[in-house]
C-alpha cells in the first residue's frame, strides 16, 4: 500500500462522503425526525438527476443551477405526497405495513416512468468543470467530485442553521418528540410535518443534480442508494445532521478503500454489510439520541 | 375443513388445472401458467410474514435468487432431481431468513424492511463475484427435453410449481388457524402488548421469517431449469420483490385467499400485458395498482367482498 494511493483513496472517499450526505439528508429528516420510512427517496433523487439532465441538454443550464430551480417544485411535490400519506395512513393510526408498501410503490412507479420516458441509456450532463482536476502535489481533486461535495456541505450547513435557529426549524425537531407540546406552542404538527417532508424531498433535487455531475445516470441507479442512505442514516444516528455527515464520510471512505484495494465490484456490499452490522450491534447509531 | 381435506381439495383443483392445460395442448399455457403459479407461491410466502405478522419484506427477490442459485450450484457440483433441489433451496433460503431475522427483528419493524433491501444487494454482490455459479456473466442450465411418464419438460416444471403452490397454500391456511397464527396476529396488532402478555414474539417472528424465506427459495429452485440461463440481474430483479408485495396487498393480507386472488389476477394480467403491450408498461401497472389499493382499499379485494361473503356464510353455518 503506497502512501499516495492511500491518501488519494482517503480524499476520494471523503469527497464521495460529502455527496452521500446530500443524498441522505432527506432521509434523515423524513425517517429520523418525522418517522416516515420514505424508501422512495432515491427515486426522487434520480428524478432530480433527470430534471438537471433535461435542463442541461435543452437550455444549457448548469446542473447545480438546475437543481436550485427545481427546489420549489420538489418542495411542493413533497408537501403533496405528505398530504396523501397523512390522510391515507397516519390519520388512520399506526400502520407501518401499508405506508411502506406505498413508498415502495412510489419508488417503483418513478423508476418505471423514467424508463418509459427516457429508456435505459445512461445520461450525463455537460459543464465546464466536469473533466477538470486540481492537483495539489500528492492529491488529485477531480472537480466533478469536489463541486458537489462543497455544495452538499453548504446545503447541510444551511439546513442545520434552519433547524436549530428558526421557529419552524425547531418545531420540526420537536414534532418527533412531543406533538402535544407543539400544539401548545401554537404550531400545527401536520403543517410542520408537511413543511419538513417538503424540505426533505426538495433536498433530493439538489442531490440528483450532484449525482449526475458525478456519474452518468440511468433509472435504476437509485436502487443502489437505498441501502447506502439507510446505512448512513442508521450509522449516524437517526435525525441528526452532523451524525449524517459523519456517517456519510465514513461510508464514503470505507467504500473508496474497498474499491481501491479489492476492486469496485465489492463496493456495493460494503454499505449493506455496514448497515447490517450497525443494526445488529449499535442500532442507536454513532451519535444516537 | 380440516387441513388434509383442504389439501385434498386443493390437489383436486390442481389436477383439474393440469389436465385442462394438457387438453389445450399448447406449451405456451404451461410457460405462462408456471410464472403465475410461481407468483402464487411467492405471494403466499410473503404473506406469512407480511400479512400475518405485519413485517414487510422487500427482499423477496433475494430469497428467490438464493433458491435459484442453489439449483445452479448443485447443477454443477452434483446433479440432483428437481424435488431434491427444491428441498435444498428451501433449507438454504430458510437459513438466510433466520439469519436476517436474528440480526434485525429485535428492532423496530422498519429496520427489518430496510435490512431485507440491503440483503438483496449484499447477496447480489456475492453472486456477481462468485465465479463458480457464473458470476456477472450468468450460468447456462441445460435441461433435458423429455421427462419419463409426464411428457415435455415444461409440463414437468409446471407440475412441480403446481405442487409447490398447493403446498404453500396448505401451509398458510394451517398457520392461520393454529396457535402459531394467533401468535402472529398478536404481533401484527400490538407487539408490545403481545410481549407483555407472554407471547414469545422473537421466536414467532423467527419462525415466520424462516418459513417465508424457505417457501420463496423453493419457488426459485426450478427457475434456472425454466429459463435455461440465469444471470444475477434477472434472478434478483425488482419485479419479484414488487409483485410479492403487490399481490397480497391487492388481494388482501389477512387470509390465504388474498395472495391467491392477487397472484392469479395480477399474474395473469401481467402475462397478457407482456404479450400485448410491453413488459415495462405492465410493471408500471403493478406499481400503480399497489399504490392505489393501499390508499383506497387497504384490505384488498378480500376486504371489498368480505361484507357480503361474511353475511352469507354466517347464515349457512352457525358458529
Amino acid at each position: 500500500m503506497t502512501a499516495d494511493l492511500f491518501v488519494n483513496a482517503l480524499v476520494a472517499g471523503m469527497l464521495l462522503g460529502g455527496f452521500y450526505a446530500a443524498v441522505t439528508v432527506g432521509i434523515s429528516i423524513a425517517f429520523g425526525i418525522l418517522d416516515i420510512v420514505n424508501i422512495a427517496h432515491p427515486g426522487f433523487v434520480i428524478l432530480g438527476s433527470y430534471i438537471a439532465y433535461m435542463m442541461n441538454a435543452r437550455f444549457g443550464i448548469d446542473p447545480i443551477v438546475a437543481g436550485i430551480l427545481a427546489l420549489p417544485v420538489f418542495y411542493l411535490l413533497g408537501a403533496a405526497i405528505y398530504q396523501i400519506y397523512y390522510h391515507s395512513f397516519e390519520k388512520r393510526g399506526p400502520e407501518a405495513l401499508r405506508g411502506l408498501a406505498f413508498f415502495f410503490g412510489l419508488l417503483f412507479i418513478t423508476e418505471v416512468t423514467l424508463i418509459l420516458a427516457f429508456g435505459v441509456d445512461y445520461r450525463y450532463v455537460q459543464a465546464a468543470y466536469i473533466d477538470r482536476t486540481v492537483n495539489l502535489r500528492l492529491v488529485h481533486l477531480p472537480l466533478r467530485m469536489l463541486v458537489p461535495c462543497l455544495f452538499s456541505l453548504l446545503m447541510l450547513a444551511l439546513l442545520q442553521l434552519y433547524l436549530t435557529r428558526t421557529f419552524t426549524g425547531r418545531a420540526i425537531m420537536a414534532v418527533a418528540q412531543d406533538q402535544l407540546a407543539l400544539r401548545l406552542m401554537a404550531a400545527d404538527p401536520v403543517r410542520i410535518k408537511r413543511i419538513a417532508f417538503g424540505i426533505s424531498i426538495a433536498t433530493a433535487a439538489m442531490a440528483g443534480a450532484f449525482l449526475i455531475i458525478i456519474q452518468p445516470v440511468e433509472p435504476s441507479v437509485g436502487r443502489e442508494y437505498i441501502g447506502r442512505v439507510f446505512a448512513i442514516c442508521v450509522l449516524g444516528g437517526l435525525g441528526s445532521l452532523p451524525g449524517t455527515l459523519i456517517g456519510a464520510m465514513l461510508l464514503g471512505v470505507v467504500e473508496s478503500f474497498t474499491a481501491t484495494f479489492y476492486g469496485p465490484s465489492w463496493a456495493p456490499a460494503v454499505s449493506f454489510g455496514l448497515l447490517l452490522a450497525t443494526l445488529a450491534f449499535r442500532p442507536a447509531g454513532l451519535l444516537g439520541r | 375443513m380440516r387441513w388434509w381435506t383442504f389439501l385434498l381439495a386443493c390437489s383436486a383443483v390442481a389436477a383439474a388445472v393440469f389436465f385442462a392445460a394438457c387438453w389445450l395442448a399448447n406449451d405456451y399455457y404451461f410457460f405462462a401458467g408456471y410464472t403465475v403459479l410461481q407468483f402464487v407461491v411467492l405471494a403466499t410466502a410473503w404473506n406469512i410474514l407480511g400479512g400475518y405478522c405485519g413485517y414487510v419484506n422487500f427482499g423477496s427477490a433475494a430469497f428467490f435468487a438464493v433458491g435459484a442459485y442453489t439449483t445452479v450450484f448443485f447443477h454443477k457440483a452434483l446433479p440432483l432431481p428437481i424435488p431434491a433441489l427444491v428441498l435444498l433451496a428451501g433449507i438454504a433460503s430458510g437459513l438466510i431468513g433466520l439469519g436476517t431475522g436474528y440480526l434485525t427483528l429485535r428492532l423496530r419493524g422498519a429496520f427489518f424492511s430496510i435490512a431485507t433491501l440491503a440483503l438483496a444487494v449484499v447477496l447480489q454482490t456475492l453472486v456477481v463475484n462468485w465465479n463458480y455459479v457464473g458470476g456477472s456473466r450468468g450460468a447456462y442450465v441445460v435441461r433435458p427435453n423429455e421427462v419419463a411418464l409426464i411428457g415435455s419438460y415444461v409440463q414437468y416444471l409446471f407440475l412441480i410449481m403446481l405442487a409447490l403452490a398447493v403446498g404453500a397454500l396448505a401451509v398458510a391456511r394451517a398457520i392461520e388457524r393454529s396457535r402459531l397464527g394467533f401468535g402472529f396476529a398478536t404481533i401484527r396488532d400490538d407487539e408490545l402488548a403481545a410481549e407483555a402478555s407472554g407471547v414469545p414474539t422473537l421466536k414467532l417472528k423467527l419462525i415466520a421469517t424462516t418459513l417465508s424465506g424457505a417457501l420463496m427459495g423453493m419457488a426459485g429452485a426450478p427457475f434456472p431449469y425454466y429459463i435455461g440461463y440465469l444471470e444475477p440481474a434477472s434472478a434478483f430483479g425488482l419485479p419479484y420483490a414488487v409483485n410479492a408485495i403487490a399481490m397480497p396487498m391487492i388481494g388482501g393480507t389477512t387470509s390465504w385467499v388474498g395472495p391467491l386472488i392477487g397472484a392469479l389476477l395480477l399474474g395473469t394480467l401481467q402475462q397478457v400485458a407482456t404479450v400485448t403491450i410491453s413488459s415495462a408498461v405492465n410493471l408500471l401497472l403493478v406499481g400503480l395498482l399497489l399504490v392505489g389499493f393501499v390508499i383506497v382499499a387497504p384490505k384488498g379485494i378480500v376486504g371489498l367482498v368480505q361484507p357480503y361473503w361474511g353475511r352469507k356464510r354466517k347464515r349457512a353455518e352457525p358458529p
